[in-house]
């Protein structure tokens, strides 16, 4: 294609609003996962689980309404329940027990929610149209343009990184979630039922899993698996932001995100200079998968405790 | 209450139970004309292998790694790479056209997990606990994403080969070969009972149930451990060469985070803390995929069900509810 430069400042924008919304599904998956294992020590494996569940509750119900509307809060409820549901029946027998066995039980949980939404919903992906009011594209300084709904994440993406914060840091229930994270024990001694906050607590994290689930669904295919790549890489987020930190998780997310998508669309580029076009793209996609990784590495040797952990022991 | 033999009495006979099944049961279902019988049995022994040597870190370190599938792929592409290149005759190093042997195969699955151990594992014990599990995992997965998307050995649709030879065996056939992977397990399980009974292994379990009192006698936690996650990764490399070979192909589904949490599973099924707990566990997995397997598409749905109940209530495992009791180690 002759007239096209390479590296425009349309399309670098383009990708770096890519990296920005793959960065806010990361910080609502490690929001959640850093909040459920600040107050309550657990570490959920079935995160990513939960996330699936909102995806398929997403397109099902959209599918069965012709809303997308519905779909979403289909979404966030299914997950929300299935969150309470998990914390209620299986996970409080397992505070204050070795992580190893916390590890066992949300293992086995992807297993029997995998292959329980397998069986309801088949081996097909699930397919879900983007909401007819936020299709389109909006032009971008420098000659581009964006979709709509992809704009519309980010928003969210936003819109919930401050209502956490608010959350957290002016209500009640922020205020129990606070002393919760510092002393366990105390609070419940001081009379609040613990019992109730870490079902909440749970759901919230769900929640927070089920929406950018059921955004995503109008973005990629519904399939059984989606969610554990999701979940590894809010890992790599929570290491790098330090666990138990909401900052942590939304500056590691968006950290992860631009860096990956970035490397992903420069890095074949790069290596395009030095080497023929069909070995670079090869190369270019190869290195590109191992960078985010590599930032891990590199700020656990620099902060073991992550960019916004506190010093751990 | 340590080894095989001074065991309580109830662990001993199921530790003894459990290695007549393994010895004799392939050769019973061979002569009774059931040869997949070998096969199921070959499985085992290799996961049993690589479940003893994720124990060695997981067990005797208390270090839970979720990343071990890293070494058991890595193992499984050495042997693949050996192969083919002997096959082939491209060369591989130093003008060296790889091999078919199976013992160099497992040299070089070990020397290559060694190789990635040491940095991954010098890396992720700077922390603990939580965090020592999700960056094992992330290491894991990039190794995996590595290979997906580097294409000179099969990318994402693996590596196939022609299984290797052995010395005096005819390792082509289902039960020579199981002999070769019942000698791997059993190696494996006296380095296990060597090394737990051995200083370093005293010192290695210290680490794990108290690590100041260990810094406190002057002994480094860091060095131990990462002797013990490097011997661990070892282990794990050998058992992965082995099941390439079984399966005459390294897949990329090796190196995934599903088969991490098997081998964490296989230990905590069968019983943390005692010799036998990971083979156990092997033996009890593969019996229930192919008896489960055999009776719904689902079963994985029942298997998960298995294992919730083992980690809400059955926290000894297997051996555990025969023996009685619970292991830390």
């Amino acid at each position: 294609m002759p007239g096209i430069s390479p590296l425009s400042f349309a399309l670098l924008l383009e990708q770096l609003l890519n990296g920005l919304q793959l960065g806010v599904m990361l910080f609502l998956m490690a929001a959640g996962l850093t909040l459920i294992f600040g107050v309550m020590g657990v570490i959920n494996l079935a995160h990513g689980a939960l996330y699936m569940i909102g995806a398929f509750a997403c397109a099902a119900v959209a599918a069965a309404t012709g809303s997308y509307w519905l779909g979403l809060a289909a979404a966030l409820t299914a997950a929300a329940a299935a969150g309470a549901l998990i914390e209620a029946t299986i996970l409080r027998r397992l505070y204050g027990r070795d992580h190893l066995e916390q590890v066992l039980a949300t293992f086995a949980l992807i297993l029997i929610i995998s292959e329980g939404t397998r069986w309801i919903f088949g081996g097909f992906p699930l397919f879900l149209d983007v909401p007819p009011l936020l299709q389109g594209a909006a032009p971008l300084p420098g000659g581009g343009a964006y979709p709509i709904y992809r704009l519309a994440i980010i928003g969210v993406g936003a819109a919930a990184a401050l209502g956490l914060h608010l959350l957290i840091s002016r209500t009640r229930l922020g205020m129990r979630i606070r002393a919760g994270e510092s002393d366990r024990e105390m609070i419940g001694a001081l009379g609040v039922e613990i019992g109730r906050l870490y079902t909440l607590v749970f759901a919230l994290g769900a929640a927070l899993a089920g929406l950018a689930g059921g955004m995503i669904g109008a973005l990629q295919s519904v399939q059984v698996g989606m969610g554990e790549p999701m979940l590894i890489l809010a890992f790599v987020v929570i290491v790098i932001g330090g666990i138990g930190s909401i900052w942590g998780a939304l500056v590691g997310a968006v950290l992860v995100g631009v860096v990956d998508t970035m490397g992903r669309f420069l890095l074949p580029k790069a290596f395009a200079l030095a080497y023929p076009p069909s070995e670079a793209s090869a190369m270019g996609a190869a290195v590109a998968s191992l960078l985010i990784y590599l930032l891990m590495a590199v700020i656990l040797a620099l902060r073991p405790q992550g960019l916004f952990g506190a010093p751990s022991r | 209450m340590k080894s095989l033999i001074s065991a309580s009495p109830r662990e001993a006979a199921a530790n003894l139970a459990i290695l007549a099944l393994l010895i004799l049961g392939p050769w019973a279902a061979l002569s009774a004309g059931h040869p997949f019988y070998v096969t199921l049995a070959t499985k085992a022994a290799i996961l049993a292998l690589a479940a003893t040597g994720l124990h060695l870190a997981l067990g005797l370190g208390g270090l839970v790694s979720f990343g071990h599938a890293a070494f058991f792929g890595l193992g499984g592409y050495a042997a693949g790479i050996l192969a083919t290149h002997a096959g082939s005759g491209e060369a591989l190093i130093f003008g060296w056209a790889g091999s078919r042997e199976i013992l160099l195969m497992i040299c070089a699955a070990m020397g290559l997990a060694l190789l990635a151990a040491l940095p991954i594992g010098a890396i992720s014990l700077r922390t603990s606990g939580v965090y020592f599990l999700m960056i094992t995992l992330a290491f894991a997965q990039m190794i995996y994403y590595f290979a997906l998307s580097w294409p000179a050995y099969g990318g994402d649709d693996g590596l196939s080969f022609r299984r290797g030879i052995f010395p005096g065996l005819n390792s082509a056939r289902p039960l020579p070969f199981f002999w070769i992977c019942l000698g791997a397990l059993l190696i494996g399980l006296a380095i296990f009972q060597i090394l737990r009974a051995s200083r370093f292994g005293t010192a290695l379990e210290a680490t794990r149930q108290n690590p100041q009192r260990v810094e406190a006698l002057g002994i480094e936690p860091f060095g131990l451990r990462l002797t013990a996650f490097a011997l661990s990764a070892m282990m794990v490399g050998a058992a992965g060469a082995l099941f390439a070979n079984l399966n005459r192909f390294a897949s990329p589904s090796m190196l995934s985070w599903q088969m991490s949490g098997e081998l964490i599973m296989l230990i905590l099924l069968g019983g943390r803390g005692r010799l036998l707990g990971p083979t156990a566990g092997a033996l009890l997995f593969v019996a229930m995929e192919h008896v489960l397997g055999g009776w719904t598409e689902r079963w994985q749905f029942f298997l998960g069900l298995a294992v919730l109940g083992v980690a809400v209530f059955a926290r000894g495992g297997f051996l555990g509810l025969i023996a009685g009791g619970r292991r830390d180690g």
